[in-house]
């Protein structure tokens, strides 16, 4: 399955780039620097959706004692942290010129940041427990409680008076130019490819480093050669 | 519009390419460091599987 999604994850970034930098026409309030809005807005929101789905994996780990389910939580968790930090490095990158400045203590941005040391307290209480099935239960907890700063993250903007703008695409209808959404939709599916495809190999090797004492792994004809 | 105009990006091309050469990086790195983890454990196991039959 991991051949599959990374070609097609490939194909989307070739498609969704070339939309993004030759179909797509330049802003005009932004000029051309709105186009890092092309990787901003789908690593922002695969950042906050792979921290959902992480959370959830770690739950049915923690309620029904499911290894797999752990995981796939730990599988995910460095592809989400990764995601985060390109989200505020890519949203500094736009603010500097925009706004004038690489970071402001706005509640979107501050969220972000948050979600980020999630992940990275996550990654780090895992790796701190020698007990592999005790370190999914602690961070399990962590993970669960802090999917609470998602919504925050996600409605920050409209809870506070925030820098950050509002979303530009709304379910009864969007502002932006039908390019510039096909851009940002190809993009989008493109880097939600790469997620699923990075994180199923990364889980490929978990379990086998996990379960390296068991009989089917040293029957496996990649361990055999 | 040429490659010169487009690299240059309207003056925003630090910018740009600094987002889009990070995201590219990011994948970069992730990719091989996955791959290696791969190549690690099963050549660990590989070791195991070794000493057993010894």
């Amino acid at each position: 399955m991991v051949p599959w999604f990374a070609w097609s994850a490939a194909i989307m970034f070739v498609v969704g780039l070339y939309i993004s930098f030759f179909v797509a026409p330049t802003d005009i309030q932004q000029s051309e620097a709105y186009r890092i809005m092309f990787i901003h807005v789908p690593a922002s929101i695969l950042s906050m959706f792979i921290y959902l789905v992480m959370a959830g994996y770690a739950a049915l780990g923690l309620i029904f004692n499911t290894r797999l389910s752990s995981m796939m939580a730990s599988a995910l968790a460095p592809t989400g942290a990764l995601l985060a930090f390109l989200s505020l490095w890519t949203g500094a990158l736009w603010g500097k010129p925009m706004w004038g400045a690489w970071w402001v203590w706005d509640a979107r941005l501050t969220s972000e940041l948050i979600l980020l040391f999630l992940y990275l307290g996550f990654i780090a209480l895992h790796a701190s427990i020698d007990d592999p099935r005790r370190a999914d239960r602690a961070s399990a907890l962590l993970a669960i409680i802090g999917s609470v700063n998602v919504p925050i993250i996600y409605f920050s903007v409209q809870w506070w008076n925030t820098l950050h703008q509002g979303a530009s695409v709304k379910l009864t209808g969007t502002s932006m130019h039908v390019a510039m959404q096909q851009g940002m939709y190809t993009m989008m599916l493109a880097v939600w490819l790469y997620a699923i495809a990075i994180s199923l190999l990364r889980v490929r090797s978990i379990i086998l480093e996990r379960e390296s004492k068991t009989q089917w792994v040293s029957e496996l004809v990649e361990v055999k050669r | 519009m040429n490659w010169g105009e487009f690299f240059a990006m309207n003056g925003y091309a630090w910018y740009i390419w600094g987002s889009f050469g990070m995201a590219l990086l990011i994948f970069i790195v992730e990719i091989v460091m996955v791959r290696h983890r791969r190549t690690l454990i099963l050549q660990q196991l590989h070791l195991m599987g070794n000493t057993e039959d010894l």
